[in-house]
């Protein structure tokens, strides 16, 4: 048929002798079948980080923030770096499932999915930061617009911390209704597929009732692509606004107009990375080698090299600027001489190798389409732009405009344990997402097979010779 | 039109169901539904369904949330609890508005997406537990199923069409049964 014509030129985005029945099998077999042994060994490891994670956060709300290495002088340093960090890697999922959707990407319905998953999972580490850095979490919902017993006092609107409420709160929500609106279908199939009674029921309840009526296909086709549309300026003012939290204040090397776009290009550069990382592993775990191709991770690390370039040259500025400005104070900002070859240099060189040397790399195609190059990369830059947030932090308050308070910072064991811990729960739910959920989106990764199916796309007869 | 029996069309192509689609439909006889597994281009115009209307609502929806933004924020900030929050004017609530603009954004974009996707599910009666309708559990794998309700005198030409337009199986249910 012609409207299943693409370019022969153009590289299939399914491998394999794959039909309808063979993707929803795929799909299937590792949610019907029992959890393989690495599962369990990655699961146990996950499990046992979040849990040494949880006593750290139990043992920070029972003694307070003081079990932390922060000081007077550097009041924000491991916590906001994570609370930073996260809500960046959430950023791709986004721009994988609605900007890639606005701009018909055929290439994203192998990966959104779990892109997904993966910026919920997490925004849901993210939001754990501030909440326990507030000292006294259970009264967390301060923050929202209520009526208090103080009388009327509201909450301050003119407040980038809690405009920053107001954007990772809907990011979050409006994130988990789009992934889970799209997972109904797969849902349904799931349900259609599997034996096993319990299981059956377990997904009949999660599919909604979902039958593929062609008016409830027109319904969704049209709640995507709103969603998707809402969803993309969403996503750029979720990590504006994170910036904003820097910007506006009056520290040196955070005032910085820079900030936004320059934060939004790091934050798809870190989340493309942590992408990588995560399909990496997903694909060969899961057997998913003919969905997830070459062609996939040399998009991303396009997308990579792109946002990794925004990023460099927002760095050269910030260092311009600062030794331009002729301020002594400027000489110690996170991008400047002073941190070059100050006490804080190795976070500064690590930040320059891992975001701006290494990811150049990529540059080689035969690099860009190679996986375990792809895995090491995405490693390195998911590391990188961790430093980058800790330096913006700690290296800009660690010297500020009053010599006697300049101070360092280093980290105690709950700290680390913290962060740990929420690495752990991130991967935990992740681990429990791609056994049991639809890993990738096989209702709508169907309607491309016919198009940019290996299969179908073979010359056959008559075809080839024109 | 009151019917006898409903009659099913089991395809497993999407262009052979589009075409028989617009076949049957030539033919003047009205479909009533048509199951897939994945939404198959052109075929809402092929089966004359109306436009959806759920993007008027989405728009809707978010006016109402800038409106109620719109509302708080001049609520809180200037009518109940005016401050003097560093140096920020609070007298009224167009100077202030700038300091707003990222609460409208997200309140907009909050209660247009989550109100869109609320009216999703009521539109299509679905919810945690709903019973599922599809009449072959393929129908969610690779298999299309067309749903056509007809008098017992129409049933040999529907029956015929079917096999006309490449149907792999047909079955017949008798809505009492």
């Amino acid at each position: 048929m012609s409207s299943h014509y693409e370019s022969p030129y153009r590289e299939p985005l399914v491998l394999g002798d794959k039909t309808y029945q063979q993707i929803s099998a795929d799909i299937v077999k590792p949610i019907a079948g029992p959890a393989t042994r690495s599962w369990w060994i990655a699961f146990g490891i996950s499990m046992a980080l979040f849990l040494w994670g949880s006593v750290c956060i139990l043992y920070t709300i029972g003694i307070g923030i003081g079990v932390w290495g922060l000081n007077k002088t550097i009041g924000w340093a491991w916590d906001i770096t994570n609370f930073v960090w996260w809500v960046g890697i959430g950023h791709a999922g986004t721009l994988i499932s609605a900007v890639l959707l606005l701009f018909r990407q055929k290439w994203r319905l192998s990966i959104n999915r779990s892109a997904e998953a993966m910026t919920i999972f997490a925004v849901m580490q993210a939001a754990l930061f501030p909440i326990i850095h507030m000292g006294r979490p259970w009264l967390a919902y301060w923050v929202f617009p209520i009526p208090n017993n103080f009388g009327s006092l509201w909450v301050n609107f003119n407040s980038p911390l809690l405009w920053d409420v107001f954007a990772i709160s809907t990011y979050f929500s409006v994130s988990l209704v789009f992934w889970y609106m799209g997972l109904i279908p797969d849902f349904a199939m799931i349900r259609d597929k599997v034996t096993r009674p319990a299981l059956r029921k377990i997904y009949a309840v999660l599919s909604f009732g979902w039958a593929g009526r062609a008016k409830h296909w027109q319904r969704f086709e049209e709640l995507s692509l709103v969603l998707a549309g809402l969803a993309t300026p969403l996503v750029f003012s979720v990590h504006t606004i994170v910036s904003f939290d820097f910007s506006t204040s009056v520290v040196k090397g955070w005032h910085s107009t820079v900030f936004p776009p320059y934060f939004v290009a790091g934050a798809i550069f870190s989340g493309f990375a942590m992408v990588q990382t995560l399909l990496s592993v997903v694909r060969k775990v899961l057997r998913l080698e003919d969905y997830i191709t070459r062609l996939h991770i040399d998009y991303m690390n396009r997308v990579i090299l792109l946002t990794g370039g925004i990023v460099a040259v927002a760095y050269i500025t910030e260092f311009f600027i600062a030794w331009y400005s002729g301020s002594p104070f400027e000489d110690y900002i996170y991008l400047s001489w002073g941190a070059a070859t100050g006490p804080y240099w190795w976070a500064f060189w690590s930040l320059i190798l891992c975001n701006i040397a290494i990811p150049q790399l990529l540059w080689i195609r035969s690099i860009r389409r190679n996986f375990v190059w792809t895995f090491a990369i995405s490693i390195v830059i998911n590391i990188g732009m961790w430093f980058e947030r800790f330096t913006i932090i700690v290296v800009d308050l660690s010297k500020d405009y009053l010599p006697a308070s300049w101070s360092m910072f280093s980290p105690t064991f709950v700290d680390i344990g913290v962060f740990l811990g929420t690495i752990g729960l991130f991967f935990v739910l992740f681990l429990l997402y791609s056994k049991n959920f639809p890993v990738i989106a096989q209702a709508e990764l169907k309607t491309i097979l016919k198009s940019s199916g290996d299969h179908y796309k073979k010359p056959s007869g008559t075809d080839a010779q024109r | 039109m009151r019917s006898d029996k409903i009659l099913y069309g089991l395809y497993d192509d999407e262009d052979l169901l589009l075409s028989a689609v617009e076949r049957i439909r030539r033919e003047g006889i009205p479909i009533d539904e048509v199951y897939s597994p994945f939404p198959v281009h052109g075929l809402d115009k092929a089966l004359g369904l109306q436009e959806t209307r759920l993007g008027i609502t989405a728009f809707i929806y978010g006016l109402l949330g800038l409106g109620f933004a719109i509302w708080m924020t001049w609520y809180m900030m200037i009518y109940d609890w005016p401050q003097d929050i560093g140096g920020k004017p609070s007298f009224t609530w167009g100077e202030n508005m700038p300091a707003f603009v990222p609460i409208l954004f997200e309140l907009t974009v909050f209660c247009s997406a989550h109100l869109m996707a609320v009216t999703f599910l009521v539109r299509n009666a679905m919810y945690p537990g709903a019973r599922a309708a599809n009449p072959h559990p393929a129908t969610t794998d690779d298999k299309f199923v067309m749903e056509i309700s007809v008098r017992a005198a129409d049933e040999p030409q529907v029956v015929a069409l079917f096999k006309e337009t490449g149907a792999l199986a047909i079955h017949l249910k008798n809505p009492e049964s």
